[in-house]
């Protein structure tokens, strides 16, 4: 389980950096970069703070 | 009533031996410092900082050479000053301070640096205000705005407010544990948004970067009505925005529970991803948005959604344990008083301190303001820690003689004060020699009251 969620966590990380990248580099438009970091932080958040939770227990 | 009852003995079992050395049990690790320094300086105004010295004119070279040198001696300092101090006594700053300057000058130290915290704290809940209000198409305060400037600003001040008072009153683990979640992320935002922004401000390749930096980001020249900074603004600023935390050693607070001295270089984490990464990204974001600098709607310029929410989560990370100390210093104005109580009262002042924009706007000169005030009292203690044995005298003299004001510390810390404002140079740069003055005055009067006003002690010395 903690592998799942540390991935999930790893890629919310990337949802939220790389789509920026791709922005400056005019390969995805500000609307799909802002629509991707809004998941990704929905991700970190649930699956970072079920990791402690399950890191703790 | 019952209800209320249990809901009261549940707050005041949230005791964390603010009284007393810290148990060896209750000692973190310095991942969890790490985590700590990196939420609270990766904050909300970390959003207005970089663009408050792009609005000042620092040249590009001024503000990056200024932030290496600031930020590696505001490590040192952690780490060399306040550190060594907290995991010796394992006490908080103020229980400390009652041993060397006596209960009456820790009273009014204390209230003056709650207060400090709380409009410090303050800054902290205006700038997530100007993100939640975004979704209300609130009106958002200016450079030049001071008081309110409409009935939603106060509305939704007050609604933050309450709630980062509601997160402090939960305890310091709870803040810790949500602020060490929080801050890998919020250092990605503050980066995807000025990247993301950079299209706009012209930048076609990594070649351009310097380019723009000079000419569209950080030009040099000052915003009308602004005055001029130059490297030294930007180091002395950096190295001294947390002077009151190092220097002045309320961070004792938070260190005293470090296993070890070196955990104070934890604050690294703070100073090069907050005050650097940050600070540069948030000066991007305020170009790109032709120098608006309320942080709400350049962060979500930047970054969206998830930029908004960073601009307000940034706030509270940091709001709180600056809350967390105000109720910590307040407490020992009010011994009676359970924690809950006291958090409760400097949420309510911090609150009140919010709903003025100018705390946010004039940010940069009420940290400096704020550091000084602070910093002599700081002076006092490693003064009282390391030189007073050199030099055959007494430690914690307060304490072993039952004083209970302090008089070198008070002529220490005003007369420091004192030489400061007298000094002809701008706030960022004064509290450098205020600090040796502190030092010399307190050492001077302390020998002085304990070798030739108490003779009966020399005979114990």
């Amino acid at each position: 389980m903690k592998t799942v969620l540390g991935l999930a966590a790893l890629i919310s990380l990337l949802l939220t950096i790389v789509p920026s990248i791709l922005v400056a580099m005019g390969l995805l438009s500000w609307q799909a970069h802002a629509t991707l970091m809004t998941i990704g932080m929905i991700v970190w958040f649930v699956s970072a703070s079920w990791y402690v939770q399950t890191s703790k227990s | 009533m019952e209800t209320t009852t249990s809901i009261s003995q549940k707050l005041d079992a949230l005791y964390e031996y603010d009284r007393e050395p810290v148990h060896e049990k209750s000692l973190h690790g310095i991942g969890k410092f790490f985590g700590i320094y990196a939420g609270e300086h990766i904050a909300g105004t970390e959003y207005v900082i970089g663009p408050l010295f792009v609005s000042h004119g620092v040249t590009a070279s001024d503000f990056f050479l200024g932030l290496i040198v600031g930020n590696t001696l505001a490590v040192l300092c952690w780490a060399f000053v306040t550190a060594p101090i907290a995991v010796k006594t394992r006490l908080t700053l103020y229980w400390h301070l009652r041993k060397i300057a006596g209960p009456k000058l820790t009273v009014l130290y204390s209230i003056v640096n709650a207060v400090m915290f709380c409009f410090l704290a303050g800054s902290m809940i205006s700038v997530s205000a100007t993100a939640i209000g975004l979704p209300f198409d609130m009106k958002m305060p200016t450079l030049t705005d001071m008081l309110p400037n409409s009935v939603e600003w106060v509305i939704v001040v007050l609604l933050v407010g309450a709630a980062v008072t509601a997160l402090a009153i939960l305890g310091f683990e709870r803040i810790s544990r949500f602020s060490s979640i929080a801050s890998p992320w919020m250092v990605l935002v503050f980066i995807a948004g000025a990247i993301a922004v950079l299209p706009k401000l012209d930048v076609q390749s990594v070649g351009d970067l310097w380019k723009v930096a000079n000419e569209k980001i950080w030009t040099g020249v000052p915003f009308a009505g602004q005055t001029k900074f130059t490297f030294w603004h930007v180091m002395f600023f950096a190295w001294f925005c947390n002077l009151a935390m190092h220097i002045g050693m309320a961070d004792m607070s938070l260190l005293r529970f470090a296993k070890k001295w070196y955990y104070g270089f934890a604050s690294s984490t703070g100073m090069f991803l907050g005050h650097f990464v940050a600070w540069i990204s948030s000066s991007v974001l305020c170009a790109a948005a032709a120098g608006s600098v309320a942080p709400g709607p350049i962060a979500y310029m930047g970054a969206g959604i998830a930029g908004a929410v960073s601009v307000v989560i940034a706030g509270w990370t940091t709001a709180n344990p600056t809350l967390y100390r105000a109720g910590l210093a307040f407490q020992v104005v009010t011994p009676n008083w359970k924690r809950w109580k006291v958090t409760l009262v400097a949420g309510a002042v911090t609150t009140i301190a919010a709903i003025f924009p100018a705390i946010m706007m004039k940010l940069l000169d009420f940290v400096a303001l704020y550091g000084l005030l602070l910093m002599p009292i700081g002076a006092v203690i490693v003064a009282d820690y390391w030189f007073l044995p050199k030099l055959g005298l007494r430690q914690e003299y307060a304490a072993h003689r039952g004083i209970g004001l302090s008089w070198p510390t008070l002529i220490a810390w005003l007369g420091a004060l004192a030489v400061a404002f007298a000094t002809p140079y701008e706030i960022f740069f004064i509290a450098l020699p205020g600090w040796f003055v502190a030092v010399l005055l307190y050492i001077v009067f302390s020998y002085i009251q304990q070798k030739y006003l108490a003779p009966e002690e020399r005979r114990t010395l």
